[in-house]
């Protein structure tokens, strides 16, 4: 770690003043620029409408709905509630089991329904392995964002380990239909807890190389500290969570605030930005929460390996659903902040009515708050640090 | 809070504008007139003892009776309750209060109920669709929605 303290960077952000070196203003004039759809730095197809005076952005008006695959309508019009798991796999496509146990938690909640420990056990190891795949490339693509393009190989490098073990257990690497409401659909095979263990033993120095390679890069430090600053107040009143909300010096999980399934049994920590590059709430802050989860997770992980019982993964999926006449919100941590499923039952095989809350969505919503005033170039950083999934923003 | 309590204190303070409460529903909400939104949630998020600072979701809900319904969960970051809000209004004159003065994130989940169920929001800055193109026809999640059978001369394939 770096002992020197990064200065605020000392640009004018105020539109209009950009000046000679004789102190002569220049004449300068609004223009509107389209970032996207099909930009590198969007992520997917996001489209950013910047009013931009010279270099420094004045306004922005994010355009979203390129990716809009009717999540909602598809899930009305199944004919069973196990069915609307595989598009729930698609909405956040990098973290699709944090998707499917928010989904099946709902429908659990509303049949009032126990699973297994075993299950609950597999479902926080999946889930916390997601945290760390979908991390990895929060973090990697965000380093190109940032023009460094070493740590993104490195993570992808990581993350196939990952895949590799959800391969295993259910065949798929993407969209794994794997955790279904009562139950998950394949029990672990033989060695996984073996493997993940050498996962987590794999991949805990991998955390200390890169925070070598891009954390304390001095580089990388001058572009994100002081940058996008998201106050706690402006955090809270757009209702951001996740990483978002923690890099902003607020304390709050879910899993530990709002705890669901086996959560208050494990030790961990909950981690927030501290503004130690700069101030609280900027994009390192953001940047740095995200490489500080992965480690929690991989505690979690090997105390819920450790813990695992036996039992059956699938006695307790229900042939038929049918929940009574109700409504239920449950929220859940995934890797981008609170994911709420608020499900509406009229007494049938399907849902009325299903809202996924997707935390993209909400996380994206603040951008034009915090980026009036920064540079072009800074704007490529606020979007990769919001760490947003278009798949999931669009439903 | 309990529920009850927040009930109470908003039935103290708004009166008639508190039209029905289920307080013993697993996730106990209260329903509020339309036209009176914006002021008791404005009441909610800045009185000390409620600060209701945290909306978690907005939905629209189309309840196949002629009736849309908007409903808004809560949730204070200070002292950790939740309550849920609902509003209820024709469908053929949807109109409901927009609270996105009171909560920023509300701004892009009314743009997205409006744009889905047509539920128009009285003093929203920006009511413009936000996932369906702007000359959709129709609101596609009301349960009245027929899919066009074409669309800017494309026939849809469904």
């Amino acid at each position: 770690m770096i002992e020197s303290r990064v200065l605020p960077t000392d640009y004018v952000t105020e539109p209009g003043r950009f000046r000679t070196s004789t102190g002569k203003t220049l004449k300068t004039d609004e223009m509107i620029i389209n970032m996207g759809p099909q930009h590198p730095s969007t992520h997917g197809v996001l489209r950013l409408e910047i009013v931009v005076d010279g270099e420094i952005v004045v306004d922005v008006i994010p355009h979203i709905g390129y990716l809009h695959r009717c999540f909602e309508k598809h899930a009305e019009h199944m004919t069973n509630y196990q069915q609307v798991i595989p598009y729930a796999d698609r909405m956040d496509y990098l973290a699709s089991m944090n998707n499917d146990w928010g989904y099946a938690l709902a429908v659990e909640k509303l049949l009032k329904l126990e699973v297994p420990p075993r299950v609950e056990y597999i479902r926080v190891i999946m889930a916390e392995l997601q945290r760390i795949a979908s991390h990895l490339i929060a973090l990697g693509t965000f380093g190109i964002d940032m023009g460094a393009f070493t740590p993104f190989l490195w993570c992808f490098r990581d993350r196939e380990r990952i895949l590799d073990l959800f391969e295993m257990t259910c065949g798929a690497r993407l969209l794994y239909n794997y955790i279904w409401v009562g139950g998950v659909s394949h029990d672990l095979p033989a060695r996984f807890v073996e493997k993940a263990k050498d996962f987590c033993k794999y991949f805990k120095p991998n955390i200390v190389e890169l925070n070598n390679l891009l954390t304390y890069n001095e580089i990388f430090i001058k572009r994100t500290a002081n940058v996008g600053v998201l106050p706690k107040d402006v955090a809270i009143n757009y209702a951001c969570s996740g990483p978002m909300l923690r890099g902003s010096g607020v304390n709050w999980d879910l899993r530990r605030d709002d705890p669901y399934s086996m959560y208050n049994k494990f030790e961990w920590d909950v981690q927030v930005g501290k503004g130690e590059m700069g101030q609280v709430g900027d994009v390192w802050d953001r940047y740095i929460v995200k490489v500080r989860e992965m480690e929690q997770s991989v505690r979690i992980i090997e105390q819920a390996l450790a813990a695992i019982p036996e039992g059956n993964v699938q006695q307790a999926i229900p042939k038929r659903i049918r929940p009574d006449h109700g409504e239920v919100y449950v929220r859940t941590e995934s890797p981008r902040g609170e994911l709420g499923f608020y499900i509406v039952s009229d007494g049938s095989t399907s849902p009325s009515r299903v809202k996924a809350r997707s935390p993209a969505f909400v996380n994206l919503s603040v951008v034009p708050e915090i980026a009036h005033g920064c540079m072009i170039a800074d704007l490529v950083a606020i979007v990769g640090s919001t760490d947003i999934v278009l798949g999931e923003v669009d439903r | 809070m309990t529920p009850q309590e927040i009930h109470d204190g908003l039935k103290a303070k708004f009166g008639d504008a508190v039209v029905e409460a289920k307080l013993d529903a697993p996730q106990p909400w209260i329903r509020i007139a339309p036209n009176k939104m914006k002021s008791l949630c404005f009441f909610l998020r800045d009185d000390a003892s409620f600060q209701l600072d945290y909306m978690m979701c907005l939905s629209g809900v189309d309840y196949n009776d002629g009736n849309l319904g908007v409903v808004y969960h809560l949730f204070s970051m200070v002292h950790k309750h939740k309550i849920v809000l609902k509003a209820n209004c024709p469908k053929d004159n949807p109109l409901v209060q927009s609270v996105s003065e009171v909560w920023g994130t509300a701004n892009w989940h009314e743009r997205e109920a409006y744009d889905m169920f047509g539920i128009q929001f009285d003093g929203h800055p920006d009511l413009r669709r936000i996932l369906c193109p702007d000359d959709y026809p129709g609101f596609p999640l009301r349960k009245d929605f027929k899919v066009p059978e074409f669309y800017n001369g494309m026939k849809v394939p469904y």
